[in-house]
């Protein structure tokens, strides 16, 4: 009997081995002791080449995303939930509903499997609250010093149900821009647990699914013209790329904007600013400027969206711009971040 | 939130911009000393806000900006030395050397890492005592203490991997040396409030008295920074050129004398050259000779290739306030924050990143 195939169940103090990406009886064991029971489904059960799946009748949005974020684990989630919440958002973002989701693991050598069962556990528990399926998935292991714990990659499929076509393109001059919370949480949870913080943060991840509060207004029926995620690189870049796309000058007003005093303590000290950290649990909704006190009351009327707000305006055609007026009263521009952010000398 | 929205708030700003056009007969030009204000004159539109009269220049108080090439040079070659931890505080990352940063540094596979405080630097070596740390002391008198405790903590452990490479820089010198210029046009200073939590105010006065321009210790959130102008005008207008602290919650006049001691026992005063401004007497900070064992351009030997600055780049001119940014012929074309010809684009505290991420309204408003 060869060691690679020797069937001993993983026990809580064990890591991965190459192995488990090996095809054999580890990796079956990886799936069907780990993955399957946390995530069974009748789609998923059979454990096919892939998932052969009823949809409802309409148009398909299909989307995909990885995840490598460090630490796997931050306060208010972790790789898992980001990797559910990030696809099924991305989806709510086309006006969908979510039905499906792939997931790709790529897990390093000497992972400890507590930590892969947490993840599991976090990837189960999201696709729950999001109302999705994970049907297919495929895992593979890579050497030691050649992953970051575990990289996830999800898929997703949902059934359009925006009335009309959405997207940078329809957005025009009138047009009303409303944030679905605070902004800023996703990322100062991260970087307050990464290494080299020297102090300790209340502030956790905004990350949940945000797919129930568009259907909300959907259902409402506010005319919708565009919806963004504002994740990496946050609102600021989110509104330049729809500024561009559009053609369009967008005008924020920074006492309209949602930030908790703990995230704008959080980037007092480091020197960011919050326009451009990101979210992972809100939604940036442009709507006719006629609808825009109802979406905001839509939307407020949601426990998962009580800090909604109309952050700005869509002003006038442009070469595509997004300023900000003050609360003193001056106007700045509002340019996409150059690079990452770095944290100011003094 | 506390000690933050009431120096932001739209009625007080309102106040002093009343108070300001009251007291303006004619026109005056202000400069701030520090990058910090620049960025929140821009941020907030201050300038446009003000009356026409005031002219407000923006001076050298970036120490990512006026950090000189050769030392980025120094830095570099230091970072790419096998086996070497180089930690720097993040933003002096992007600033370019004669080839290349410290970003592209470490993606070519340099271990830089970013701290927040130079007591992490000294963590960081007592973690890995089979490896050389070396941190980036850069810096107005604002960051002298920490850095000089860094060194301080050091020593008292007897760590021997761990050093300094010092590019610190001083406020009052650099005063004199603008107000010197025969081109000079500053007529009233806000002068860095950080730098004087430090160092107090003594040395301005005989500044103030000889050059007969007002000095106003300044703060950095708009109100504050309106508060500031304001004082300066009312000098102006009635004639007067006197040190005063219009930052009160945080600077005294004899500064903070712990810190001021730490900075003593470990750094003296230097010559130091200015990027973009050359070479200004006692305007820096360096190691006294009992801390020679933790001066990293003793421990590393001088890259042999000499730096050139990009002859396109006007920092100079910009950092003296003889330019606005705008001005230069390759600023937001061949100059910009993904490639910065110069310092002064890098920082968010440079005067060219601030007027290129804040004022391209005009340019860009235009539809295409």
């Amino acid at each position: 009997m060869s060691g690679v195939e020797c069937p001993v169940p993983l026990g809580p103090g064990e890591h991965i081995l190459l192995a488990h990406g090996g095809g054999g009886r580890l990796t079956r064991d990886l799936i069907e002791k780990e993955l399957l029971p946390a995530l069974r489904n009748p789609a998923l059960e059979p454990l096919a080449d892939g998932a052969v799946l009823d949809v409802p009748p309409g148009r398909l949005a299909f989307t995909t995303d990885s995840f490598v974020v460090q630490p796997l684990f931050f306060p208010g989630g972790d790789i898992g939930t980001l990797a559910v919440n990030g696809t099924v958002n991305d989806l709510a973002m086309c006006g969908a509903e979510p039905l499906y989701l792939s997931l790709g693991l790529i897990l390093e050598e000497g992972l400890a499997v507590a930590d892969l069962r947490r993840v599991v556990a976090s990837i189960a528990q999201a696709a729950r609250v999001a109302r999705v399926h994970v049907v297919t998935g495929d895992t593979k292991v890579v050497e030691r010093g050649k992953g970051d714990g575990v990289f996830v990659h999800t898929s997703g499929v949902g059934v359009v149900r925006a009335k009309g076509p959405l997207g940078a393109k329809e957005v025009r001059p009138g047009d009303a821009v409303l944030v679905s919370g605070p902004i800023g949480q996703h990322g100062v949870a991260v970087m307050a647990v990464r290494d080299g913080l020297a102090f300790s943060s209340p502030i956790r991840s905004d990350c949940a699914p945000v797919a129930d509060a568009v259907m909300a207004l959907i259902d409402a029926g506010v005319t919708l013209r565009c919806l963004r995620d504002p994740t990496r690189g946050g609102v600021a870049s989110a509104l330049n790329e729809i500024a561009a796309q559009a053609a369009v000058e967008i005008e924020l007003q920074e006492p309209a904007l949602p930030v908790t005093d703990e995230v704008a303590g959080v980037c007092e000290v480091l020197g960011l600013d919050p326009l451009y950290v990101a979210c992972e649990g809100r939604f940036l909704a442009f709507v006719a400027g006629e609808d825009a006190e109802r979406a905001v009351e839509v939307l407020r009327g949601r426990e998962d969206c009580r800090g909604a707000a109309r952050i700005a305006t869509v002003k006038r055609a442009s070469a595509g711009l997004v300023t900000v007026r003050t609360g003193i009263g001056g106007v700045r521009v509002v340019d996409m971040l150059s690079g990452e952010q770095l944290p100011r000398i003094c | 939130m506390k000690y933050l929205e009431e120096y932001r708030d739209g009625a007080a700003a309102q106040d002093y911009l009343a108070a300001i056009r009251k007291l303006v007969t004619r026109p005056w030009t202000l400069m701030e000393v520090c990058g910090g204000q620049t960025h929140s004159i821009v941020r907030y539109g201050l300038d446009e806000l003000l009356p026409s009269e005031i002219t407000l220049i923006h001076g050298p108080g970036c120490p990512v900006c006026v950090t000189p090439i050769h030392l980025i040079d120094r830095a570099l070659a230091i970072a790419q030395t096998p086996g070497v931890i180089f930690a720097s505080f993040g933003d002096m990352l992007r600033v370019p050397g004669s080839s290349t940063d410290l970003l592209r540094a470490r993606a070519a596979g340099a271990d830089v890492r970013i701290v927040y405080s130079p007591l992490d630097a000294v963590a960081i070596a007592e973690a890995n005592p089979g490896r050389q740390v070396v941190f980036f002391a850069v810096g107005f008198e604002t960051t002298a203490p920490a850095n000089a405790m860094a060194v301080l903590l050091a020593s008292r452990k007897g760590l021997t991997n761990f050093s300094v490479l010092v590019a610190h820089v001083r406020v009052p010198p650099a005063i004199e040396a603008i107000l010197s210029s025969p081109f000079c046009k500053v007529q009233g200073f806000l002068a860095a409030g950080h730098v004087c939590t430090v160092m107090g105010t003594d040395e301005y006065h005989a500044l103030a008295a000889r050059y007969r321009v007002p000095i106003v210790v300044t703060g950095f959130e708009p109100v504050d920074i309106l508060h500031g102008v304001a004082k300066v005008v009312r000098q102006l207008e009635e004639g007067r050129h006197e040190v005063e602290i219009a930052y009160g919650r945080s600077v005294r006049p004899e500064g903070n004398r712990p810190a001021q001691q730490a900075v003593d026992e470990v750094f003296e005063i230097v010559h130091r050259t200015w990027r973009g401004l050359g070479e200004i007497p006692a305007s820096g900070l360096g190691l006294r000779a009992a801390f020679a064992a933790f001066d990293a351009e003793q421990r590393y030997p001088e890259p042999g290739a000499p730096a050139a600055e990009s002859p396109d780049c006007i920092a100079g001119l910009v950092l003296q306030g003889l330019k606005k940014p705008q001005e230069c012929g390759v600023f937001g074309t061949r100059c910009t924050p993904e490639h910065p010809l110069g310092a002064p684009m890098v920082s968010s505290e440079g005067a060219c990143a601030a007027y290129y991420l804040y004022r391209r309204r005009a340019a860009a408003a235009a539809p295409s």
